[in-house]
């Protein structure tokens, strides 16, 4: 992949549960046929699983963009939604915006972004209440960090 | 302990078969949470759950799970069941309780990620 730069796009439809983790299967097994190492690959899987899932129960509409470059893989979640008013809150473990539908079924446990800072090297929220989210995360290629993650 | 073997001692009831039925299983996972699966389960375990929507095979699939054990005696939702074979995803299910399918388990031989050698 010499200097070479990979990118993707894959559209989410909120609400679309029976569809939700088609975007982070995808990017995974793309990860996979580049031949990217499996501890890169778990990594990336689950941010981008909590990314989707996040435009799924929130949002309208989104896409997912990965690029992947020679250093990294970058990901970037856009959505319509409703925009968090409080991002620090919305890192708090435990704290979720999540209806009950959503909770009964296993998610809007308040862990998806502070699991994907846990997994990621790198995330940036930008949002807009009332208009939408992007969520940036990094994870590096060339990382050799204490395996913390399983 | 191989995923054939545990399906033969426990008499689990087969939804969706596994690809690898001779696959040695790391360890096994209990969760309802799927939040707390996607950051916390490894490869090649045994998740035990009563969530029987079809995220659940996302979600093992994503993971490289060897398999989903239903508890209690739920069953899977036909597009759950549907979508577990078109991407090859084991389901299995169980009468017993999360409680007791994980004791009889971790009796025979299998640990949770934390305990595992």
């Amino acid at each position: 992949m010499d200097g070479q730069l990979i990118q993707m796009e894959f559209p989410v439809k909120g609400g679309n549960f029976g569809g939700a983790g088609d975007a982070a299967s995808k990017i995974k097994n793309i990860l996979k046929q580049l031949g990217i190492r499996y501890e890169i690959i778990k990594r990336v899987a689950i941010a981008s699983y909590e990314a989707e899932m996040n435009i799924v129960a929130h949002a309208a509409e989104g896409t997912i963009v990965v690029e992947i470059n020679p250093n990294a893989v970058v990901v970037a979640a856009k959505d319509k939604g409703p925009g968090i008013p409080d991002i620090d809150l919305a890192m708090k473990e435990g704290f979720s915006t999540a209806s009950q539908q959503i909770r009964e079924m296993g998610f809007g446990a308040g862990m998806g972004l502070p699991n994907i800072k846990k997994a990621t090297d790198d995330m940036t929220i930008k949002t807009e209440v009332g208009v939408g989210t992007e969520l940036t995360f990094k994870i590096f290629l060339t990382d050799n960090r204490e395996e913390t993650l399983k | 302990m191989k995923l054939s073997e545990i399906i033969a001692e426990n008499e689990l009831t087969v939804f969706s078969p596994s690809k690898q039925p001779e696959v040695e299983i790391a360890h096994g996972y209990v969760s309802d949470m799927l939040s707390d699966v996607i950051a916390n389960a490894g490869k090649d375990c045994v998740w035990m759950t009563m969530q029987t929507h079809s995220n659940v095979i996302a979600v093992a699939a994503l993971k490289d799970m060897a398999g989903i054990i239903i508890v209690g005696g739920h069953k899977p939702s036909d597009e759950t069941i549907t979508l577990a074979k078109s991407k090859g995803v084991c389901v299995l299910g169980t009468k017993h309780t999360a409680f007791d399918i994980t004791g009889r388990l971790f009796a025979s031989g299998l640990k949770g990620e934390t305990m595992s050698p």
